[in-house]
């Protein structure tokens, strides 16, 4: 017992002259990592810089030609088609991380406060629907909300309508829908986990100096919960604005976004930097609208406070 | 106030797991129906779309395939996984953090996005697509589950376990293979299991990479297209969604354990 509690300690006493180890460590550490840095490397960040490459280049039927230009980007943003479909897939994607994110939070509240001991049992009902086909998750959505699908079927035998509803399915509501259930777990995590850094003790104070429930949450809780509330938008916002499937499978003509578009410029239409400008332009605008967003909640954070 | 939200608190929570499984439960339920069409109220029962999953070869050729893709990348994933995650919970050095925003970067990123530039590299360099090339870009999105599982499980275990292990005389592999092995192994299980999962589940990339050879994923894609497939679809999935769910819940039970192993040699020292 004494051997490891001197182990424990000998790093901290020893750091002096412990420096060429620290060095050494150093290099340990990098050499450690460097096969997955590497295979980042590789297979993520030379990717994604051919990407950029292409968007400057211009191609003529087969041929692609190299010389820099920004024609691309010209007609990425100007052609209303790809202007539209960017907003509309903007637009998506903040609608689905405002609900997700909103309706995510009372649940890792309440699991968080009033989980007790089941909290794991809890996190686990909530990822088990997760790890679910993807695509059958979205099916069964179209299953719920199609013509002759289950909510129409039901309403009907209820009496509420008399003809199965059309305005169910193929709509960007649809697909509003559809990825605010797929992304519901990627909100509740990060947030439960930075409800469980809330210091409790914290809450507590201010009940005894006199705030009600309510101004206590908003004035303690709340702020303190909020990386969780930022990283939860983040990892939700940035990929759904590139989803495919679900525009694909539930969104109709009225729901198509921009990753139909990406898809159509490298498979049929086969313009290649074209494809290479639309994916830039989505991952530029999506950061900057992220970002802005997480500015916003930060400063509303420090108001409040 | 305090009344309210005790009371409702636990009815949300109740509303919104139903919301989470509502759609999942309509796979099980409609792929024993005898209707073609998933609509109420049910025709009856039959097991005749699982007989008929068994003499589908092209089914059989994708199920082999995603096997082959989720073994390959799941293991290439950990390995990957336990360096980064070995070296950010264990070393401190220059660039930990950046190093460790790129590994977990594809966890923010459009997937479509990276199929494609995957896809466009590939072709660049007159890689022929196969499943070769799945298994390149399922470890890459793969990598960040994993370094999350495998932090968690190295992170929670007494870092001066193996440093008397090397005070005894223990080379740093040794120590490795004797005291940090048997610790983490269940977190490194757990990671090979969720990143199968990822694996098998996932579509966007081999959509893109598959080249000729279709993962499950992608035969269902092609399924979903005629309205007659779809019993057969369901009752895949709901195969599917039985694998998975007992793949997850050995993962959580091996975490668990490995969290209350690593607990348990925590008090026995104190």
């Amino acid at each position: 017992m004494t051997a490891v509690a001197e182990a424990s300690a000998s790093p901290r006493s020893g750091r002096g002259h412990r420096r060429p180890l620290l060095q050494s460590e150093r290099a340990q550490g990098l050499a450690l990592i460097s096969p997955t840095l590497l295979y980042a490397l590789v297979l993520l960040v030379a990717p994604i810089a051919v990407v950029i490459t292409y968007s400057f280049w211009s191609q003529d039927y087969l041929t692609v030609d190299r010389t820099f230009t920004l024609d691309q980007y010209r007609i990425a943003l100007t052609e209303p088609i790809y202007r539209d479909l960017l907003l509309r897939s903007l637009w998506v994607s903040l609608l689905v991380s405002f609900f997700t994110v909103s309706l995510a939070y009372p649940i890792a509240y309440y699991i968080s406060f009033h989980g007790g001991r089941h909290k794991s049992l809890w996190l686990f009902l909530i990822t088990i629907p997760f790890w679910t086909s993807y695509l059958l998750r979205v099916m069964s959505w179209k299953v719920i909300l199609g013509y002759n699908g289950v909510l129409n079927s039901g309403l009907m035998g209820l009496g509420i309508i008399d003809e199965p509803s059309t305005a169910l399915l193929y709509n960007t509501s649809a697909v509003v829908i559809t990825l605010t259930h797929a992304w519901a777990a990627f909100a509740i995590l990060p947030i439960f986990v930075s409800l469980e850094k809330v210091d409790r003790t914290l809450v507590e104070a201010a009940k005894d100096l006199g705030d009600g429930p309510i101004r206590s949450f908003l004035r303690v809780t709340l702020p303190l919960s909020l990386p969780g509330v930022i990283s939860a938008i983040l990892i939700v916002m940035i990929p759904t604005v590139g989803d495919y499937v679900t525009p694909k499978l539930v969104g109709g003509k009225d729901g198509v976004m921009i990753a139909t578009a990406i898809e159509t410029q490298f498979k049929r239409g086969a313009n290649w930097p074209l494809g290479a400008a639309l994916s830039v332009i989505t991952m530029i605008v999506v950061t900057l609208m992220a970002a802005s967003i997480v500015l916003i909640i930060r400063q509303a954070g420090r108001r409040i406070r | 106030m305090k009344a309210i939200l005790s009371k409702w608190l636990p009815a949300y929570a109740f509303l919104y797991i139903v919301f989470l499984y509502l759609p999942v439960i309509f796979l099980p339920i409609f792929s024993v129906n005898t209707s073609a069409v998933p609509k109420f109220p049910l025709t009856g029962f039959t097991w005749k779309w699982y007989v008929e999953l068994t003499n589908t070869p092209a089914l059989t050729t994708a199920a082999w395939n995603s096997l082959v893709v989720g073994i390959t990348a799941s293991i290439l994933a950990t390995i990957l996984g336990i360096c980064a995650a070995r070296a950010i919970t264990r070393y401190r050095f220059p660039g930990r953090t950046a190093a460790s925003g790129l590994i977990m970067a594809p966890l923010v990123l459009p997937e479509i996005i990276l199929a494609i530039s995957l896809l466009i590299v590939m072709l660049s360099l007159g890689l022929e697509l196969s499943l070769f090339t799945v298994v390149l870009g399922h470890v890459l999105i793969c990598i960040p589950y994993s370094v999350t599982v495998l932090n968690a499980g190295f992170e929670g275990f007494d870092r001066s376990l193996e440093e008397a292990s090397a005070d005894l005389g223990e080379s740093s592999f040794g120590t490795f293979r004797r005291v940090t092995l048997p610790m983490v192994a269940p977190a490194i299980i757990s990671s090979l299991l969720v990143s199968f999962t990822i694996s098998l589940d996932e579509f966007i990339m081999a959509f893109f990479l598959a080249g000729t050879d279709a993962t499950l994923p992608v035969y269902i894609w092609g399924q979903l297209r005629f309205a007659a497939k779809l019993p057969g679809v369901l009752a895949l999935g709901t195969l599917l969604l039985v694998g998975s769910f007992v793949l997850l819940t050995i993962a959580e039970a091996l975490r668990r354990r490995a969290e209350r192993r690593v607990q348990g040699k925590g008090v026995a020292i104190a």
